[in-house]
Formats: structure tokens, C-alpha cells, sequence
């Protein structure tokens, strides 16, 4: 029995999510699907899995095309997705849970299948139990076991590992061996270096929506990371700039925030320094930026901005003292639909007038959408500017000397002219004394900007360093969990 | 501009259906259209007393339309406004009752009752929703029954008519007040109140901070908060002023219109102003000649039960079909756009 | 006290048909907001037919096509045209409730057929609840075989486990294979078809005839009920009673002049509880309850479906 997906294409309008993308796995077979967020492996399990029918490729389970125009055809096939978070529903019980869209059994008959499967790889439930009481790894023994049970033969696991303990995870690798030595074909999509290393036999990275490489494991792990983020790009190291006083005091901060936290965290940022956040994604870049602007608390330790303590003050305070924060998710974070440009930076510049002065409103408008290379007009909608231009909008919207810039992800989904226009901008302001702390997924871009880089892993700080001291591999390496110093 | 042509299309279809639709109904009634149109016509503008009828008429429906304006820009569907306006009317009313002084002084304190009662019963509604995350929608239906029950019971226990408890109403209010006229009907400090308020609103929802702070926190309050708006403040402060403008309505029905108190004191103006919104695509520019052209069927459409034995609820027909039409010509209309340009999305 | 019982389970008869069709409906994940006027325009289309055709049963099927076109014009404008369900539902409650005024005015106060006496022999003897349940007429009986079909379908079938899975988490149910915008039609029509029998049981039974706005807010109480009851139709059920008994209760205090305004309150009821209901969500306590108490789960939850509401796009 194989599986083979070959040439798919996808595309959402201008996106091409996955660009002729092949992929080849064998009975038995535990295959890993490598590639950071972004790079199309989501996209590409949902063509597999029915959500998403392509717009052109070949799909073939055991030499049969596959023709998937739902679910419900990939269910029939053989195919079951877990997904990250696990699709189950959370009041209903785990024996309704185990029942629903599937074929017709009786109550009693179910509760007995549910307890052998679960028994057979280790698991354990209460079949009456809210399924909204179990955690994130038992919820995902749930789903694999109904996926069995409905005689799944390809097996899709969607980043399985985020937020599940280390004993769940331990159990979930043994299972995924068992059913692997039973014949079932295994699909093990995710981002973890260290995990595809010590489960899968095969290995497909994907890059940009393109299938860069299949190998066969063990390979060292420099391959690995060259293809998942490609060719190290000499470092153009950055002219250090002022250094004042301390901007961001940082003590012994902890953060619980569901599935990532950061533990005892002591940093301390000065005035126009830059630093960057590394990690895989969701291992707490975005909870500790979070933190910094007042959206989370903290459980423990204090923060400070420019010598006051701000550990209690509330995320519109924050913003008084001149931390500032810029989403990731421009259009459902940032900006708002059916707004215009000029609306925004009325919004923005939080006048205490009463009556908006259009006339000037507009002309402002004007003077920031030339200084700031806007490609739109003061009527233009945010949802109509492309991305970078969103970007562009949202950063003309800070105001001029802030003391912190908090930004996730400052360049997502931005083309290099754009990409370079916005550390052109950031750059300015740090000449002027913020300090910059952002979160990245690209190398290059946190080794050419950042003064000092703290590498978060596995929810955790994994190390802070001055970027003197990496480069790209040992950049990936600490991504992935490990240092070679 | 494209949209604009739309838009304007998809209304003009929503008309002509309507009105075929009406017709239709007429034609089985055993009635004619063009007569009973004409009836319509002359029965709501016909003369000068007509014309006076439909202008009260049309008062409280702006009134409560303009405070929707408000409520909607927020994102808030605002149910309760019914009940908000009974509120309205039963402070005035309180007022008219117990108090004695000169009519200028009654009425202003009358007014200002009217809109602090509709005013705090919105902001009942507002903090069920921020701080008891009880739905708008049900938290206002429930206070809309409160308070015609409220009234009710006022109408038939403390404040019955000497003698006979009757749901026909409480005694009429004392003369000093009652709203001035010009001639019977046609009070000229409520059209003011009207015109004030739609103008008001249009300003403040257009040319202020509020406004656009408003919208801002009704389009996507996450992202207004990021941007450093408080929701919470905004809701309850588009729900006081939602409500305030409703009890006003109410106000002038029970000083201005009906000079007593009686259970349907809200005349249904609170719904119906949630039509007019609707139509008026939830902006404040068409709310006057829409809320017109509704109280014209309304007041005209009883003629038809004069004249023509039919029912006068076919104005209400007329209205309902109207809304119902535009709004799925729209969003049909919608549909097509998109299946014109696919959504992005990120994979 | 037993002949007063079956007053109350007579004339909540109606409310059960209601309430039991917008529970369906809202448990698929779509609100109806337009009951009130579905009620009265299927009440007046059902003693209209009657009237005219001297069939109980094809006023009966009338009444529940008229309720059932409207639910499924809301079901087409939220899924088809994306439109926000509660402007269409109530745009279409104020639209019926306008029509049915309109088109009944030459049946009011007409003297109509009504729904037949139907005592069960036998079990009309028992005492006590032979007089309580089996003394009525097939409306009656309607009610209590919809109560309990509802009941069973919903917590004792796959079909209807998967109804609360399309209500609760439209994406997991579509992962599962389920269809879940046809399913979502179909309940949706399901729904308002019973609702239909709501405004037909007010016309030709409890109230014996049409008159202009007959079941005035009765819809607006349904939709109160069924969140009261938690979307459980067994609490669901036991709120229609309740509401019920208050109402035979304000009748017989009707006469005492001291306590007139405690009647005209007791319409208020239904809402004062269900605002008490959506605010004690917040407590924690009766979820904790729940969870370790599965038999009693069901009736101690008052979260509504999760996906209510809410469009359910595939991508």
C-alpha cells in the first residue's frame, strides 16, 4: 500500500499555498512532513484530507486515484486527520465524542470497543467524562482512537506535540510506532527538528508552498535546517546605535498563558537596542511580547518601563508609557474593515477634541502616506492596501518617539522591498532612541537586526545571546533545541 | 461608484417588488391598487390635518431610529428598544402627573424625564451584556416585556382612571402638559426634537470622535482595543444614548400625542425603527424621508379601513416586504461580488 | 386540582409544539427569531383552511407549510446570502405578524371547526392522570408525542447526536463527514414545521378561533423558554408548563381586584428567567455539578450551542 500525492497546486488568490507539491510515503512507513509555519504543510494536509479539493494534482492511495471533494470522501478512503487542536466537541461526553458521524452501533457496544482500543495502546478514559475535562493529549488519543476505529489506513497528525506533556508525548510516539508496525501509513506534520528526528524514517521539507527535498533519516541535522530555511546569507552585521538608559526592566518574569509559558525571565533592554525573539512558532514569543504590552499578567516578577513599575498597570496604561504593540494579524488585530487610511490615523492620534477636522485630517493623511510610501489614498480602506502597505500603515500609526516597539512578526508575508522599507523605518526610530523587541521566524532578519537574540524553545527561554556570537546554524540549531557552541 | 450603482439598483428592485407584491395582495383583497394607493396618498398628506397626523407619527420613529443609528454603529442589535421607549413615556407621564408648575417648566422637566427613563433602561440592557455577558438581543427583549408590563400595571392599578380600572388608559394629563400645538395635532417643539436628533446624530456619528470611535469598536473591537479604545465604555455610552433618544420618543408620544398614558404608548415606533434602519443601511443620512415615507403608509393605510374595509395592517405589510426585499436583493448582491473575487486566505 | 392540571397541560400544549421546533432549530446552530409572527400567520392560516375546506388535519398541514416556508427563508438567507439570522428572523416576525392581520380579517370572530374532544378510553380512567394527560384532543396528544420524540431523537440517536455536533462545532462535525449546511436546512424547516403546529394548536384549539394578533408574544415567550430550558427539551418542557400554570393562575386571579396587577406581571416571568438563566452561566458551580454527574449533565447546562448563529463557511 502506498500513498502518493503528486504535483499539487492550490492557490487562494494571489497566494500559492502549494506550488506543485510531491509527496510519497509507503505502507508502514513514518513519514515526516518538515517545514516552518507557512511553508504550505497544513494546506497540503487539508487537499489530503478533503477540506480543500486542488486546483490541479493527482492524488493516489494503493494505485486508485483519490477524488476528494470533502471529508467525507477522505473518511471513506481511509484517510483521518487529527488536527492541532483536536476537532472534538468539548460539553459531550467521550463515549458521544467517540459516536458521532459515525456508523451505527449500540451505546453498549461502543463503550466496550472504546475501552479495548484505548486499552491496546495504553490509554485510558472515562467514557461519561465532558470531553472539555480532558487535556490536549488525551483529547488526541480520543481522536486517534475513533479514527481507528473507522479503519483509517493514513493517519495525519497536525503538529501533535504543541501543548501536550512529555509523558503524553512519550505514549503518543510509541503508539504512532505501534500502528506504523501494524502497516499504516503515518504522516507527522511539523516544525520540531528533534521530533522528526527521533520518530520518522522519511522526511519531506517544504519551503515557500514547494517541496524542497525528501530524505531518508538519520541525516544530520545542518541538512535539515539548510533546507528548511535555505542558504545562510552573509551576515551584515549591524552598526551598533545609542545606548542609553535602560528602557524595559524585565525581573524574574513568569507567564502561564494556556499552552506556552515563560519562566523566571530576566532581561533588561536599553534604549535603542533591538532584540529578537527565535523559536518555533507558538514555543513564547508571543506571550512574553503579550506580557511586555499588558495584555497577559504575570504570575511572577515585575516589569518596568524608563525606572516606573508598570507589573500591575493594564495594556492602555502601558501604551502612556510609550510601549507600544503591533499584532501579527494586521487586519484582525491592527487595523479595522470599512476604515479608511485617514480614519486610522485620526484613531490612532488620539486627539481629546470633540469634532473630527476633516480638511486637516485628510491633509495629515496625505503628508503620512508620502513620508511613509503608502500605496493608497486618504479614502482608502484597510482591507483594500496589500500587505506590505497595511504594514506600512500600521507602523505610521505609532506615534513618533515611542520607548518600546513591541512587533510579532514585523515582516509576515512581505515581499523584500517591502521587508527592507520597514527595518528602514524601524532603524530610524531606533537611531532615535526605542528599543525594538520583535519576534521572527526568518534567520537572516534576526541576525542582521537584532543586537542580542533570546532563543525560545519548547515554551521555555532556551538561551539569550549577543548575535556576535551566532550565525545561522547555530541559530537553527537552538531553534530546534539543541546548542553547538 | 460601481457599488454605488448597486446599491442603488438593488433598492429600485426591492421597490418595484414590493409594491407588485402589494398589489397583488390588494387584487385578491377584491381591491384596487391604484385607488387604494391614492388613499394612501391622500390619507397621509392629503390635507393639513392629515399632514399633521403623519409628522407626529413620524417624530418618535425618528426619534428611536436615530438612537439605532447609535446602537447599531456599535455593533449592538439593540432589542430593547421598545421597552426603552415605554420608559421614556412612563417618566413623562410621572412627571405630567405629579408635578404642577408653569407648562414651559413641566414640559422641559417632562422631556428630560422621558429621556433619563429610556436612558437608563438602555444602559440596563448595556451592562446585562459587558458585565453579565447576557446577549443584547434577550437581555432587551426581556426588559421590553418588563416595562410593558410596568406600564400596564401603572394604567390599571396606581394610576387607574377615578372609578373604572380600564386598559383605554389613565386619566388625561393636566392641560400645562401638553405640548403646544398649531392647531389640533401638530406640535412644532416635537418636530424640532426630531429634526435635532437626526441631525445630531448624522454629526455626531460623521464629524466627531465619538463617532468613529464608535464604529471603530463595532467594526472589530479587538482591534480597537489594541488601538487603545475602550469597549466597554463605548457600548454602554451608545446603548445610554440609544436609549436616552428612544425615551424622548416615548416622551412625546404620552405629552405630545396621546396626552395620557396607555399600554401600547410605545405604538410599535421601536421595532419599526429598527426597519427604518435597516433600510437606511444603518447610516443616519436616510433615516428622516424613510421614517416619512413609513409613517405615510401607516397613517394613509387607515383610510383603507375607512374607505375600503380593509385591513390597515397592510401598511405594515408594505413596510415589512419592503425591508425584507432590500435586505435579500443585498445580499444576494453580496454573493455575487463574491463569487466574483475569491477570499485570500493564509494557508 | 386534577381537572386545573389538565387546564395547564392543555394550554401549553401550544408552547411545547413552539418551543420544541426552535430547540431543534437552534441546536442545529440557527436562530428563528421570527416565531412570533410565524405563530400568529400560521395560526390564521390554519383556521382559515379549515374554515374553508371543513378539515381540521389540511388546516393542521397548512399551518405548518406557512411556518415552515418562513424557516426555510431564514435557513436560505443565512446560508446561501451570508445575512446576519437575526435581522432576516426579525424582519420576518413583524412581516407575518403584519400579513396574518391582513389576510384574516374575514375569519374573525367566525365560528370555526374546531379540534375534536378525543378522551382515550381506558386510560381516561385511571385516576388523577387519566384526567391529567388523557382527557384532551389529538393537539393535545400531538404534544406530548413531539415532547418526547424530540427528546429521544436528540439525546437517544446518531442522527441526532450529530444534530448537536453541527449546533456546537460546525468545523469538527464537517471534519466528521457530516454535511452540516444541508443538515442545517433541514432542521431549520423541521423546526419551523412544528412551530406551524404551535399557531395552528392556539386557532383551532386553546383559543377557538382568529382574531387580529390571537397569539401576541407567545413566540417572543417560546424563545425565552427554550433558553431557560437550557436547550434541554425536557427543561424546555418543564418551562412551558410552568409558564402554563402562571397563566391559569393569572386567569383565576383575574376576578380579585386587590391582586390585578400581579397578573399582567406574570407574562413578564418567562423573561425574568431567562435573563436569571443567561446570567447564571457565569456560575460556575452547576457545571462542576454537571461534570460529575452525567445523568443530570444535560439538564444543568444552560451554554447554548457554540456555533449558533454563526455562518459555517468550509474554508
Amino acid at each position: 500500500m502506498s500513498l502518493e500525492l503528486s504535483d499539487i497546486h492550490k492557490h487562494f488568490g494571489r497566494i500559492r499555498a502549494n506550488d506543485g507539491v510531491t509527496l510519497r510515503v509507503g505502507a508502514g512507513e513514518l513519514h515526516g512532513l518538515l517545514g516552518e509555519n507557512g511553508a504550505g504543510k497544513s494546506t497540503l494536509m487539508k487537499v489530503l484530507s478533503g477540506f480543500f479539493e486542488p486546483n490541479s494534482g493527482e492524488m493516489t492511495l494503493d494505485g486508485a486515484t483519490l477524488s476528494l471533494r470533502s471529508p467525507r470522501d477522505a473518511i471513506a478512503a481511509g484517510i483521518g486527520m487529527l488536527h492541532q487542536d483536536p476537532l472534538v466537541f468539548l460539553p459531550f461526553s467521550v463515549l458521544d465524542n467517540f459516536l458521532l458521524g459515525s456508523p451505527p452501533i449500540d451505546r453498549t457496544a461502543a463503550r466496550t470497543e472504546l475501552a479495548d482500543l484505548a486499552g491496546r495502546f495504553g490509554f485510558s478514559f472515562d467514557p461519561d467524562a465532558p470531553t472539555r475535562t480532558l487535556t490536549v493529549g488525551e483529547r488526541q488519543q480520543l481522536e486517534i482512537v475513533r479514527l481507528l476505529w473507522l479503519g483509517a489506513k493514513v493517519l495525519i497528525l497536525d503538529e501533535p506535540t504543541t501543548g501536550i506533556s512529555a509523558s503524553q508525548q512519550a505514549l503518543l510516539f510509541d503508539t504512532l510506532r505501534t500502528l506504523a508496525g501494524q502497516g499504516m501509513i503515518v504522516i507527522f506534520v511539523s516544525h520540531k527538528l528533534e521530533e522528526i528526528e527521533a520518530l520518522c524514517d522519511r522526511v519531506t521539507v517544504m519551503r515557500r508552498g514547494q517541496t524542497v527535498g525528501e530524505v531518508t533519516l538519520p541525516v544530520p541535522i545542518d541538512r535539515l535546517v539548510e533546507m528548511m530555511f535555505g542558504q545562510a546569507v552573509p551576515v551584515v552585521g549591524r552598526v551598533p546605535g545609542v545606548r542609553g538608559e535602560v528602557a524595559l526592566d524585565l525581573e524574574g518574569v513568569s507567564v502561564d498563558d494556556r499552552l506556552t509559558s515563560v519562566v523566571d525571565l530576566t532581561l533588561q533592554v536599553r534604549a535603542g537596542e533591538v532584540i529578537g525573539l527565535a523559536g518555533l512558532e507558538g514555543s513564547g514569543q508571543r506571550t512574553l511580547l503579550r506580557t511586555c504590552a499588558g495584555l497577559l499578567r504575570t504570575s511572577a516578577g515585575s516589569i518596568g518601563v524608563a525606572g516606573s513599575d508598570v507589573t500591575t498597570r493594564g495594556y492602555h496604561e502601558r501604551i502612556a508609557t510609550g510601549v507600544h504593540y503591533l499584532p501579527a494579524g494586521r487586519l484582525e488585530e491592527g487595523l479595522i474593515r470599512g476604515l479608511s487610511i485617514t480614519e486610522h490615523f485620526q484613531l490612532a492620534h488620539g486627539s481629546k477634541g470633540f469634532v473630527v477636522p476633516w480638511a486637516d485630517a485628510r491633509r495629515d493623511a496625505n503628508a503620512l502616506i508620502s513620508r511613509h510610501s503608502i500605496k493608497g489614498t486618504p479614502d482608502t480602506l484597510a482591507e483594500e492596501l496589500s500587505g506590505g502597505n497595511q504594514q506600512r500603515l500600521l507602523l505610521a500609526m505609532v506615534p513618533e518617539n515611542v520607548r518600546v516597539l513591541l512587533m510579532e512578526h514585523p515582516t509576515r508575508g512581505l515581499d523584500i522591498a517591502s521587508a527592507d522599507w520597514v527595518w528602514g523605518q524601524l532603524m530610524h526610530r531606533v537611531e532615535r532612541g526605542t528599543s525594538v523587541v520583535f519576534a521572527s521566524a526568518d534567520l537572516d532578519e534576526l541576525l542582521r537586526y537584532s543586537d542580542r537574540i533570546v532563543v525560545f524553545f519548547g515554551g521555555r527561554v532556551l538561551k539569550v545571546l549577543d548575535t556576535s556570537e551566532a550565525d545561522t546554524d547555530r541559530l537553527g540549531h537552538l531553534i530546534g533545541g539543541r546548542d553547538v557552541a | 461608484m460601481r457599488a454605488a450603482w448597486a446599491k442603488a439598483g438593488s433598492k429600485s428592485i426591492a421597490i418595484v417588488l414590493a409594491l407588485l407584491f402589494t398589489a397583488l395582495l390588494l387584487l385578491a383583497s377584491g381591491a384596487s391598487p391604484i385607488e387604494s394607493f391614492r388613499l394612501i396618498w391622500q390619507g397621509s398628506v392629503g390635507d393639513g390635518a392629515k399632514l399633521a397626523d403623519t409628522l407626529m407619527a413620524w417624530v418618535p420613529l425618528v426619534l428611536a431610529a436615530s438612537g439605532l443609528v447609535v446602537t447599531f454603529a456599535a455593533g449592538l442589535w439593540n432589542i430593547g428598544v421598545e421597552g426603552q421607549v415605554v420608559m421614556g413615556a412612563i417618566a413623562a407621564a410621572f412627571v405630567a402627573r405629579e408635578f404642577h408648575a408653569a407648562p414651559a417648566l413641566i414640559i422641559t422637566v417632562a422631556l428630560a424625564a422621558g429621556v433619563i427613563g429610556g436612558l437608563l433602561w438602555g444602559l440596563l440592557a448595556g451592562m446585562l451584556r459587558v458585565f453579565g455577558k447576557v446577549n443584547e438581543i434577550f437581555g432587551g427583549l426581556g426588559l421590553d416585556f418588563v416595562a410593558t408590563g410596568m406600564v400596564v400595571y401603572l394604567v390599571i392599578g396606581p394610576w387607574k382612571r377615578a372609578g373604572i380600572a380600564s386598559t383605554s388608559g389613565t386619566d388625561p394629563f393636566p392641560r400645562e402638559a401638553w405640548l403646544p400645538t398649531i392647531g389640533d395635532k401638530l406640535s412644532p417643539i416635537a418636530v424640532i426634537l426630531a429634526v435635532l436628533a437626526v441631525v445630531g446624530v448624522y454629526f455626531l456619528m460623521r464629524g466627531t470622535f465619538f463617532g468613529l470611535r464608535l464604529k471603530a469598536v463595532g467594526a472589530n473591537a479587538a482591534s480597537a482595543h489594541i488601538i487603545g479604545l475602550s469597549t466597554r465604555r463605548y457600548l454602554l455610552t451608545a446603548m445610554a444614548i440609544g436609549g436616552g433618544l428612544a425615551g424622548l420618543g416615548g416622551a412625546v408620544q404620552a405629552i405630545g400625542f396621546q396626552h395620557k398614558l396607555v399600554p401600547a404608548i410605545s405604538g410599535g415606533y421601536g421595532f419599526l425603527g429598527i426597519l427604518v434602519v435597516l433600510l437606511a443601511g444603518y447610516r443616519a443620512a436616510l433615516i428622516a424621508p424613510i421614517a416619512f415615507f413609513f409613517m405615510m403608509i401607516s397613517v394613509g393605510s387607515t383610510q383603507l379601513s375607512l374607505r375600503l374595509g380593509l385591513n390597515s395592517s397592510l401598511g405594515g405589510v408594505v413596510q415589512g416586504t419592503l425591508v425584507l426585499l432590500t435586505v435579500l436583493v443585498g445580499g444576494w448582491q453580496a454573493q455575487r461580488a463574491r463569487r466574483r473575487e475569491p477570499t485570500e486566505v493564509e494557508s | 386540582m386534577d381537572s386545573t392540571l389538565a387546564t395547564i397541560v392543555a394550554a401549553a400544549a401550544p408552547l411545547i409544539y413552539a418551543t420544541m421546533g426552535e430547540t431543534i432549530a437552534e441546536k442545529a446552530g440557527v436562530i428563528n427569531l421570527s416565531l412570533d409572527g410565524s405563530i400568529m400567520l400560521s395560526a390564521m392560516a390554519g383556521f382559515s383552511i379549515t374554515y374553508v375546506t371543513g378539515s381540521v388535519i389540511v388546516g393542521f398541514l397548512a399551518a405548518t407549510a406557512v411556518s415552515a416556508i418562513i424557516a426555510a427563508l431564514i435557513a436560505f438567507a443565512s446560508i446561501e446570502l451570508k445575512l446576519n439570522q437575526i435581522a432576516v428572523g426579525f424582519v420576518l416576525t413583524l412581516l407575518a405578524a403584519k400579513l396574518s392581520s391582513f389576510l384574516g380579517t374575514a375569519y374573525v370572530g367566525v365560528k370555526g371547526t374546531h379540534v375534536p374532544h378525543l378522551a382515550i378510553p381506558l386510560l381516561e380512567d385511571i385516576p388523577f392522570f387519566g384526567t391529567v394527560l388523557f382527557d384532551h384532543n389529538l393537539s393535545v396528544y400531538g404534544s406530548f408525542v413531539v415532547l418526547i420524540g424530540v427528546y429521544l431523537f436528540l439525546y437517544r440517536t446518531r442522527r441526532g447526536l450529530e444534530l448537536q455536533g453541527i449546533g456546537e462545532r460546525p468545523e469538527a462535525a464537517f471534519a466528521r463527514g457530516i454535511p452540516v449546511n444541508k443538515l442545517r436546512y433541514l432542521y431549520t424547516v423541521i423546526g419551523g414545521a412544528l412551530v406551524g403546529l404551535a399557531g395552528a394548536a392556539y386557532s383551532l384549539d386553546v383559543k377557538f378561533g382568529w382574531r387580529e394578533n390571537l397569539t401576541l408574544n407567545f413566540g417572543w415567550i417560546a424563545l425565552a423558554i427554550v433558553i431557560f430550558g437550557g436547550w434541554h427539551p425536557m427543561r424546555v418542557a418543564f418551562g412551558c408548563y410552568l409558564f402554563g400554570a402562571l397563566q391559569v393562575v393569572a386567569l383565576k386571579l383575574q376576578p380579585v381586584e386587590a391582586l390585578q396587577g400581579v397578573s399582567q406581571i406574570l407574562p413578564i416571568m418567562p423573561f425574568v428567567l431567562m435573563i436569571f438563566t443567561l446570567l447564571i452561566v457565569y456560575l460556575d458551580w452547576f457545571k462542576r455539578f454537571g461534570d460529575r454527574h452525567p445523568a443530570w449533565r444535560g439538564l444543568l447546562t444552560s451554554d447554548p450551542p457554540a456555533g449558533i448563529g454563526k455562518v459555517f463557511e468550509r474554508e
